[in-house]
């Protein structure tokens, strides 16, 4: 099954940077019982807001109710919503890999493949840790490569995303 | 300039709450808002002393309904908190600007499960338009003019604040600060548009004067946008005809030839009626409500939609607009009529004098109707209400509770003038009307103001007119008891098979008349009609203290029109009187439309033989 669905819509939100406003997000989203897919919050270059994105799998017309209801959010600022085929999108992905002697040189070939980094190696005890980053998409594939030799932990951070150059997106503004 | 003065967080919010003209407050204190109640004894404002939480904030609501301006009501934490989350969920439903200030307990307190602490942040969040918990004590002064700017702008609601009890604490050295008011709120992320597009109010316009069979749907943000004025102006323009809901009662001359009524779930049969024949509905400050359509898939099948709505959230939420205008009903009402000008004026109108002449039929066939008393028998309740009606001030501000009562009142009162009427619409709280009642009163104390309450409903809320007593708000209840919860038995006679379940109340129990009286109230009881006059008539002559007056009603009344929940309202049942020649005439409609339908299936017959001879 593949976990990054074309039709899930991305929603990028500028949001006041104050306790509570991923708590008011979050509830919104739940009460009109639609699931998030992944979520990802950082602060931006300004103090004052942070960055939410949301993966979501609605259909279009909830959509359209669920970014409305959104910005009525008294904290919200921006939404945008990027359509999978106009974004540039990524995650990352750290894996505690275990392998053998034997298919070590496999592990490695699949490694070399994506673009990988190695951040740990214990040759003792046959297990490293490896962070990834990617679409979504690659992700997903990759972490199927991986299971083939035994993935002990895997965190995900959840997609970002952006716009692809000279395309343009919706965006609700406050001003 | 004179040196900045600094106030302990409980001096400052007082202060605030004076800079932003309030000038009652409903309230009752308790553990963490303690600190706040010391310096109100020396406040520029009122404080009226409730006797349980939920009625602060149905009188905050009812101030507002009745004044325009935002209702304030200040309880303490926990119970307190929780026990306002009614008001808090009917203010937001039915968009009552409404400010809310709760105690909480002390910052380090906060999370530790201490003495009446609950998150009332977390409770509230999806019943407020906005809440704070107010971190330091500095912020007070801003957060409070956030509040009230966002309860009384755009899509009015209500706002709570949530105050730690550390930052109001006069002993906290910490709690003080120099009071700073700043003058615009802080809010990036706020800003409601007012003004539509000049592009939709034309497309809107373009569609208005083409409609050959137009209906006005109004509803409460014409009332919140102050427009009534501006409506009847509108209306009157193109002669279209106007329904007004539940929560726009009086913002349309219930006297008006072009005024069909209220529609909906028990609306006048015209009103409905129309609207489901309508080619254009200008749905302005409505939300399409449950309640009002019916099964949405079936409501106004033939109409083009006009919503205008000043929440963008509420286009498309149940029906897809042909033209969405995004703004105040007021404001867009206004542009409406100088691009009517635009446009070439009524003259360029299709002439609608067709639907006119229908809707004044249905009109004359099917008003509201109810059999009067058999003798011997108890009190009808439109009766009642028809009665009372006539015989208050026609400026009479009327409250109501929730149930049969609340729809006989919207049905037979005669709104004619706009904030005459208040009730719990979208969230149906049940005691509403009493303590809704005395916080008109006291922000319209020359008003003549009734509350029509049920049985069920009085004995919810009942002990606030002990709080109308003490602090002498002489409201007027008409308490309609039929000894039952009368629309929950209507429902179970007319969808359960007549099994009745859990509605009786007791005729006799309690007895109201001495409740009422122990409660500082003048209290009568009428159970025949011939009393009725005179009884009303020795209730509106009292003013130096509440009234209660209860009016023994018969058991077994339903209210008419109806449509079942679920159902279409082109299903609508009228008065049983009424019923069967409805019925005839569905019958035939059906017929007749059965029998163009198999014509035009002949004919098609016809010319694909044709075809094949050929």
């Amino acid at each position: 099954m593949n976990r990054t669905d074309l039709q899930h819509h991305t929603l990028i939100l500028l949001v006041e940077n104050r306790a509570g406003v991923l708590a008011r997000v979050t509830d919104l989203i739940a009460r009109r019982g639609y699931n998030i897919i992944s979520l990802a919050v950082a602060p931006t270059n300004d103090e004052r807001f942070s960055r939410i994105t949301i993966v979501v799998n609605v259909d279009l017309a909830p959509m359209e109710q669920i970014v409305k209801q959104l910005f009525k959010l008294i904290n919200v600022i921006e939404i945008a919503e990027v359509p999978a085929s106009d974004a540039v999108s990524r995650e990352l992905m750290l894996a505690k890999v275990s392998f053998t002697a034997d298919n070590l040189s496999d592990l490695e070939s699949v490694m070399a493949g994506a673009s990988v980094h190695v951040l740990e190696l214990e040759r003792s005890k046959d297990r490293l840790i490896l962070s990834a980053g990617g679409s979504s998409a690659n992700i997903d594939e990759l972490e199927d490569q991986l299971g083939v030799f035994g993935i002990m932990d895997v965190q995900r951070t959840g997609q970002i995303a952006l716009p692809q150059l000279g395309h343009s997106v919706p965006i609700m503004r406050a001003r | 300039m004179t040196a900045p003065e600094r106030l302990n967080g409980a001096q400052a919010l007082i202060k605030s709450l004076e800079l932003e003209g309030v000038e009652v407050v409903f309230g009752y204190p308790g553990g963490a808002i303690l600190p706040v109640y010391d310096p109100l004894i020396d406040a520029k404002l009122r404080h009226v002393l409730v006797r349980h939480e939920q009625g602060a904030g149905h009188m905050a609501e009812g101030y507002a309904h009745a004044t325009g301006k935002p209702g304030v009501c200040m309880v303490t934490s926990g119970p307190a908190a929780t026990n306002i989350v009614t008001p808090l969920a009917d203010a937001m439903l039915d968009s009552v600007p409404m400010v809310c200030i709760t105690g909480q307990v002390s910052l380090s307190a906060i999370g530790t499960d201490a003495f009446q602490e609950c998150d009332t942040t977390g409770i509230t969040r999806s019943i407020t338009k906005h809440n704070y918990l107010v971190t330091r004590a500095e912020d007070i002064p801003g957060v409070i003019r956030e509040a009230f700017h966002l309860a009384t702008t755009g899509r009015p609601g209500p706002v709570l604040v949530d105050i730690p009890k550390n930052l109001v604490d006069a002993n906290n050295p910490e709690a003080y600060f120099d009071f700073v008011w700043p003058e615009v709120p802080e809010l990036p992320g706020y800003n409601p548009i007012l003004t539509p597009g000049d592009e939709v109010i034309a497309d809107a316009v373009t569609l208005m004067l083409q409609a050959e069979r137009p209906v006005l749907y109004v509803g409460g943000g014409v009332l919140k946008a102050r427009g009534a004025a501006v409506l009847l102006e509108l209306a009157e323009l193109l002669s279209m005809p106007v329904v007004t809901t539940l929560m726009a009662r009086g913002a349309f001359p219930d006297s008006h030839e072009l005024c069909l009524g209220m529609p909906g779930m028990h609306g006048q049969f015209t009103a409905i009626n129309a609207i489901q024949e309508s080619d254009l509905l200008i749905a302005m400050g409505s939300r399409f409500d449950d309640r009002v359509t019916g099964k949405v898939s079936t409501f106004a099948p033939h109409a083009k939609v006009i919503h205008v709505d000043i929440d963008p959230a509420e286009h498309g939420k149940v029906r897809v607009p042909q033209v969405a205008v995004a703004g105040d009903c007021r404001i867009s009402m206004e542009l409406m009529i100088k691009e009517i000008a635009k446009q070439g004026g009524p003259e360029n109108q299709v002439d609608i004098t067709p639907w006119r002449q229908q809707v004044s039929g249905w009109q004359e066939k099917y008003p509201l109707t109810y059999q009067q008393s058999k003798a011997g028998e108890l009190l009808k309740p439109q009766h009642v209400i028809e009665r009372l009606r006539d015989l208050s001030p026609e400026d009479t501000i009327v409250c109501s509770g929730v149930g049969q009562h609340q729809m006989f009142t919207s049905q037979y009162w005669k709104f004619d003038h706009p904030y005459t009427w208040i009730n719990s619409g979208g969230l149906g709280t049940m005691g509403f009307s009493i303590p809704a009642a005395i916080g008109a009163k006291a922000g319209m104390p020359n008003r003549m103001v009734w509350a029509v309450d049920g049985d069920g409903c009085f004995q919810m809320t009942a002990q606030e007119l002990i709080t109308a007593a003490i602090e002498k708000i002489p409201i007027k209840v008409a308490l309609m008891n039929n000894s039952n919860l009368g629309m929950v038995r209507q429902w179970q006679e007319m969808f359960y098979g007549e099994r009745f379940s859990e509605i009786h109340l007791g005729r006799d129990l309690p007895n109201y008349v001495m409740w009422a009286e122990s409660m500082g109230c003048a209290a009568f009881r009428v159970d025949d009609p011939s009393e009725l006059d005179e009884v009303i008539e020795a209730a509106n002559a009292i003013n130096d203290r509440p009234v209660v007056v209860e009016f023994r009603c018969v058991e077994d009344e339903n209210v008419f029109p109806m449509v079942s929940a679920g159902a279409s309202n082109s299903d609508a049942l009228v008065d049983p009187s009424q019923q069967a020649m409805l019925d005839a005439e569905r019958a035939a409609k059906a017929e007749s439309s059965r029998q163009t339908a198999s014509a035009s299936a002949d004919s098609v017959l016809a010319d694909s033989n044709e075809g094949v001879s050929s």
